[in-house]
């Protein structure tokens, strides 16, 4: 027994060596693309199955959009299945509005399923829109329009111009950096007022650090309870006005079976994640233009 | 005692100017966004009005210089910063919705906020420098002394603002904050008695 200790530690160790390889040197990952934008390092890497879009190098960490080589179709990140969850809410949009393009995943998926929809695309980054366009397919149209912008730029002047959009997806955030004026009350107000009467707002966020809580009771005193999605990223669906009910959430589910079937995944057991349980603490600081140190509160455990 | 003083004003007005430069990228984001360009606005009229000031507060230390009148530039820069906090967000708003190109929009907001309080703050170092240099063979050191705590100032202002204020205070909050030390430190100098001259 004594004997078979250290044999056993040696095996768990040299386990752990080559798993540690195989982070740090995926299998035939090649790099397609590398660039310096004027905000970030972008790489584009692709092995036997996926080709996805990095802002680090090696992709360890930050990969921001991934398709699939054989079937581009399938959505490869869980967290792009969890944003469609707000057309349980919403299931026939007209007018979207997404900030922050990535691979551009979510406008070409939005696009298939709904192919009425004006899809409007705000992107800080026009390298970003770039790659997107050449190694992911991405490729605006009538019903897509991409615009180079600030988010929190476009959405004021959207709200002065009188815009109304029925979804508006944010999806701006990125682990190592967030724009910390794209995580305020005031910003939140300001979507809100963008949306239709009962639109919805589907934000792409974060489930861990301390800002998980901060993060919480800042949509919370803009929408008021929304329903929180997770699955290591959080996804955050909140309505203006009441938040349509699961029953209703349940009811409109259906009619996606089939569509999401089609994307590789199950719209039933996305429905399964829907919940409004708040597990945070309700007594965090609210973030404002005056008050958002996101990054610091990300950076910090909870 | 006197001289002490005149390295305490010269690192602070240096803590000063750049806790001022990294709110002012806080304050513009909700308006402007936070692209590069922003970022760019700001730097450049700091850069611009810091080296005017410089130029200027070498000037003043020809006429008549005293303790007195370095304590009155540094309570000038600090009152120039109220409209910042009084009415910085009604201009800010209205400029970012004219339709100006955003880099100039931000370009002239900054200017418009910032120019000002951190033109007088680039007085004080030069006109400091004159205070405390008695003769020629001193002065390159008594310059490189100021030199010295200014950006000492300057780099803990950074810090200091950026890692741990904005995780405590609201940038208004920060901002009255460093008001009320220039306010403290600027009467103290001023209340001095000019005799004690070295």
């Amino acid at each position: 027994m004594r004997a078979a200790t250290p044999r056993r530690a040696i095996g768990a160790a040299a386990g752990l060596l080559s798993a540690l390889l195989t982070v740090a040197a995926p299998a035939q990952q090649r790099l397609l693309h590398s660039e310096k934008s004027l905000y970030r390092d972008i790489f584009v890497y692709e092995d036997a199955t996926t080709r996805c879009l990095c802002f680090t190098r090696q992709c360890v960490i930050g990969r921001q959009s991934c398709q699939d080589v054989k079937q581009p179709r399938r959505l490869v990140f869980e967290y792009t299945q969890m944003m469609l969850g707000a057309l349980y809410l919403q299931p026939d949009p007209r007018s979207i509005l997404i900030i922050g393009l990535g691979g551009g995943t979510l406008p070409r998926t939005l696009e298939r399923l709904l192919p009425d929809a004006d899809i409007d695309v705000v992107e800080i980054d026009p390298a970003v829109v770039r790659v997107a366009q050449q190694y992911f397919g991405f490729a605006p149209d009538a019903h897509v329009h991409v615009i180079e912008q600030d988010g929190r730029v476009y959405v004021n002047h959207a709200v002065h111009s009188g815009a109304h959009y029925q979804l508006i997806m944010l999806d701006a955030y990125e682990h190592q950096y967030i724009p910390e004026h794209l995580l305020t009350r005031e910003f939140l107000g300001a979507v809100r007022s963008l949306l239709q009467p009962a639109g919805i707002v589907a934000a792409n966020t974060f489930s861990s650090s301390r800002l998980y809580q901060n993060e919480s009771v800042t949509y919370r005193s803009v929408f008021g309870e929304f329903y929180n999605l997770k699955s290591g990223n959080r996804i955050i669906l909140a309505a203006n006005g009441p938040l349509p009910s699961i029953a209703e959430a349940t009811r409109n589910s259906r009619r996606f079976n089939a569509p999401f079937e089609e994307l590789g995944f199950s719209a039933q057991a996305l429905l399964a994640r829907f919940g409004t349980h708040a597990d945070w603490d309700p007594a965090a600081r609210v973030l404002t233009d005056q008050y958002s140190p996101a990054n610091l509160l990300n950076g910090s455990t909870p | 005692m006197y001289r002490s003083t005149l390295y305490l004003i010269a690192g602070w007005s240096g803590f000063f100017v750049m806790g001022i430069e990294l709110l002012g990228g806080r304050l513009l984001a909700p308006y402007f966004g936070s692209s590069i360009y922003v970022w760019g606005a700001i730097i450049t009229v700091f850069m611009l009005a810091l080296s005017l000031g410089y130029l200027c507060g070498g000037r003043a230390s020809l006429y008549a210089p005293s303790l007195r009148r370095l304590a009155t530039i540094l309570l000038a820069a600090a009152l120039a910063t109220l409209p910042v906090l009084l009415g910085g967000d009604a201009l800010l708003e209205r400029l970012s919705l004219t339709a100006l190109d955003p880099r100039f929009g931000s370009l002239t907001a900054a200017g418009l906020l910032f120019f000002v309080p951190t033109f007088i703050s680039g007085m004080v170092s030069p006109y400091a420098v004159r205070l405390l240099v008695a003769d020629r063979i001193s002065a390159g050191d008594g310059a490189g002394r100021l030199y010295f705590v200014s950006t000492f100032g300057s780099a803990a202002g950074t810090l200091l603002t950026s890692f741990y204020l904005v995780l405590y205070l609201e940038v208004n909050q920060i901002l009255l904050l460093m008001l009320s030390v220039s306010a403290l430190l600027g009467l103290l100098a001023w209340l001095r008695p000019a005799t004690v001259a070295a």
